[in-house]
């Protein structure tokens, strides 16, 4: 998909026919591939526990939209999400729960700790509260606020996003993909 | 036993048309189509951002003076009230001789709940909560912000009260009673 369909002057014309096949077609990696995939079909397992789910929820209402991501499709089965956004405050009962839930998901999966809550314990610093859920399950991605806006949580999965296509990179021992630009297609 | 009260109205028995459930299906589809035509609200948020009010409360940071000096003299206040005891701060004698300083001052900004405690405590408008909400980080110790970072995000306030100034130079400003005089007067 050429960037400049504005511009076409004849002389840009003629230059872009002469690049030939590259005009038409795009090649790319299977791991590249596999992982462009995954980035745009995020499915969010909403494990909303306190007042960060309000925000994830706003996250996708049609103000933020998160469907522009790909990553509408909240699951409310860990067996169909493969991205567990944990959004409030892991209480010590709470967390043997969360951690069942996301030995359930199926991998690959990722994890964003929402709020201070999730990340820390956050204001939370009592007996009955995990600081921090990264002390029962991985996390891939923190986000502070209380609670974050629900931009900062779109920023969180771009972050995902970013992430899992490095990831698929680096699994199979290939260089880190060369910085998007305009005009390559997605 | 029958309870008392008025019995529950049930609607009039549906008609075959209603039974087919297509005017309820059709009444939505009608609905959402309208929506097709209506004012989009969709922000479109990394290329377009909210306006924040001014007061927005995101995430604190030191700031310098008009001379670029850290206006932080690490009297502990914002680490004392503090409710997720984000700060941790660390003091040091500075070598101008006429206060002390922060050696390091660390937020964790996962602790950080950006109620702006921190900023209603300082006695030195050192610290204030910036309008930035929207960073994000890898793995923890990345989200502890250290002195320099701080200082980066906050940049530099004018101070008209000129402190250090009046400090270094030992001349009183006018109208502002000097440290010595305000001393002398308290014993």
């Amino acid at each position: 998909m050429s960037g400049s369909a504005g511009a076409a002057t004849p002389q840009v014309r003629e230059a872009e026919e002469a690049q030939g096949l590259d005009q038409w077609v795009m090649t790319t990696r299977l791991a590249d591939y596999v992982a462009w995939g995954r980035k745009n079909s995020l499915w969010p397992m909403p494990m909303g526990l306190a007042c960060c789910a309000i925000e994830l929820m706003a996250m996708v209402a049609p103000r933020y939209d998160v469907a522009r991501f790909g990553a509408e499709a909240l699951r409310f089965s860990p067996r169909q999400a493969d991205l567990m956004i944990v959004a409030g405050t892991v209480t010590k009962k709470m967390a043997p729960a969360v951690k069942r839930i996301f030995d359930q998901m199926p991998e690959p999966k990722w994890v964003i700790a929402m709020g201070a809550c999730a990340s820390s314990g956050g204001m939370f610093r009592s007996y009955s509260v995990t600081q921090g859920v990264d002390e029962v399950i991985p996390v891939d991605v923190y986000i502070p606020g209380c609670p974050p806006r629900p931009e900062a949580l779109i920023e969180g999965i771009m972050k995902v996003q970013d992430l899992l296509a490095r990831r698929a990179r680096e699994d199979r021992g290939l260089a880190p993909a060369a910085p998007r630009t305009a005009g390559t297609g997605g | 036993m029958p309870l008392n009260g008025t019995p529950v109205r049930r609607p009039a028995k549906t008609g075959l048309l209603a039974a087919t459930y297509l005017p309820s299906i059709l009444k939505g589809m009608w609905i959402t189509l309208r929506h097709i035509f209506r004012r989009k609200v969709t922000m479109q948020y990394p290329e377009e951002t909210w306006r924040l009010p001014d007061n927005y409360r995101g995430l604190p940071a030191l700031v310098r003076d008009d001379e670029g000096r850290v206006k932080c003299v690490a009297c502990f206040l914002c680490e004392y009230v503090c409710p997720p005891k984000a700060i941790a701060i660390q003091a040091q004698e500075i070598t101008t001789g006429v206060e002390k300083g922060p050696r390091a001052f660390d937020i964790n900004m996962l602790r950080c709940i950006m109620c702006g405690y921190c900023e209603e405590v300082c006695p030195e408008q050192a610290i204030f909560l910036t309008r930035e909400s929207t960073t994000v980080g890898l793995s923890r110790a990345e989200m502890i912000f250290d002195k320099e970072k701080l200082l980066q995000m906050g940049g530099t306030r004018p101070d008209p009260i000129k402190k250090w100034a009046r400090l270094t130079q030992g001349t009183p400003a006018t109208g502002v009673p000097s440290v010595a005089a305000g001393r002398g007067g308290a014993s």
